[in-house]
């Protein structure tokens, strides 16, 4: 099982790194790409710890949608870095504050930071033996946990409904193709053929 | 959890040699290629004209809507998945709570096909 330490090392360093890149970009286009990168590691780490179905979800969720909504807003920011610099000091009293306030919190969090005995012994077996960790979740999800499935699924709606009621906009005066109306034409309704008397054409 | 792991060892190896190929790639033909920029080689190229604005452009926001909408019947996939593989030990229960979910989202999906969300003008 060397192999297994050497991929966890291998991940979870490449993972610290990743993470520290996130924050320390100056570009948010290239912190977006270095997160993707933290995301797939910690993939890797899921997969050494046997969870393989949070493994995947967590590339092709995460990897594959919420990195790409991410990339979406940081372009719609329309971020210009050398106008960003420009208040670094005016706002650096205030950003240190916070900083510190949350500095502060955290560390308090963490000073009484205790482990229940019962984590202990969950974490120990995360897997149930015998099913795969796929079959393990599907068993309980849908109908243990029935109340908050549905309600995942309402907030899905939710989330569905509020994008397009937000974003939605009808731009006035766009010519578009309506398919039904096309083919229901006939050709009594658009064309007609007219008899020309000759010499007196056509009154109309 | 052995076994489990084993069979993901192919896969490691396979991002080890993706990932010393690419290193071999791009180091051999930084080492390799020739490179004698000039100002005209290395100048922004844009068809043959001249570049007409930043490339940090704003993004129109029904980009944004698409992703979105992709992003929540991603998840809706994701929950079918567990659902398949374990329909047989979780009963009728577990059929009808999947059918009840898929028809909250359904009334979504008819929301936004009715809204015209899903056509790009």
């Amino acid at each position: 099982m060397i192999v297994a330490a050497l991929a966890f090392y291998l991940f979870s360093i490449v993972a610290i790194i990743a993470a520290l890149n996130v924050i320390f970009q100056k570009n948010p286009v290239h912190s977006v790409l270095w997160l993707i990168l933290t995301f797939f590691n910690a993939a890797g780490l899921f997969v050494l710890l046997g969870a393989e179905f949070v493994a995947m979800i967590l590339v092709v969720v995460y990897v594959g949608a919420v990195a790409v909504l991410f990339l979406f807003v940081v372009m719609m920011l329309d971020i210009n870095i050398t106008m960003m610099r420009e208040g670094f000091i005016k706002y650096l009293p205030v950003g240190a504050l916070v900083g510190g306030i949350l500095f502060v919190e955290l560390a308090i969090v963490f000073g009484s930071w205790a482990m229940s005995p019962q984590s202990e012994a969950l974490r120990s077996a995360p897997v149930p033996e015998g099913i795969s960790n796929t079959e393990a979740l599907g068993n309980i999800l849908y109908t243990q946990y029935f109340y908050l499935f549905q309600g995942a699924g309402i907030v899905l709606l939710v989330a569905m409904v509020g994008s397009i009621v937000l974003t939605l906009r009808r731009r006035p005066g766009v010519r578009k193709q309506d398919i039904s109306v096309q083919n229901n034409r006939r050709v009594q309704d658009t064309l007609e053929v007219v008899k020309v008397p000759v010499g007196k054409g056509l009154a109309s | 959890m052995d076994g489990l792991l084993k069979e993901y060892l192919p896969i490691l190896i396979f991002i080890g040699i993706a990932f010393g190929l690419a290193l071999v790639i791009v180091v051999a033909s930084l080492i390799a290629g020739p490179s004698r920029p000039d100002p005209e080689k290395t100048s922004v190229y844009e068809c043959g004209f001249e570049a007409f604005d930043d490339s940090r452009g704003k993004f129109d926001v029904r980009f944004y809507l698409v992703s979105i909408l992709f992003i929540i019947f991603d998840l809706e996939v994701a929950f079918l998945f567990p659902w398949a593989v374990s329909l047989g030990n979780i009963g009728l229960f577990g059929f009808w709570s999947m059918m009840l979910f898929l028809g909250v989202l359904t009334i979504g999906f008819i929301y936004e096909w009715k809204k015209g969300a899903l056509e790009w003008e």
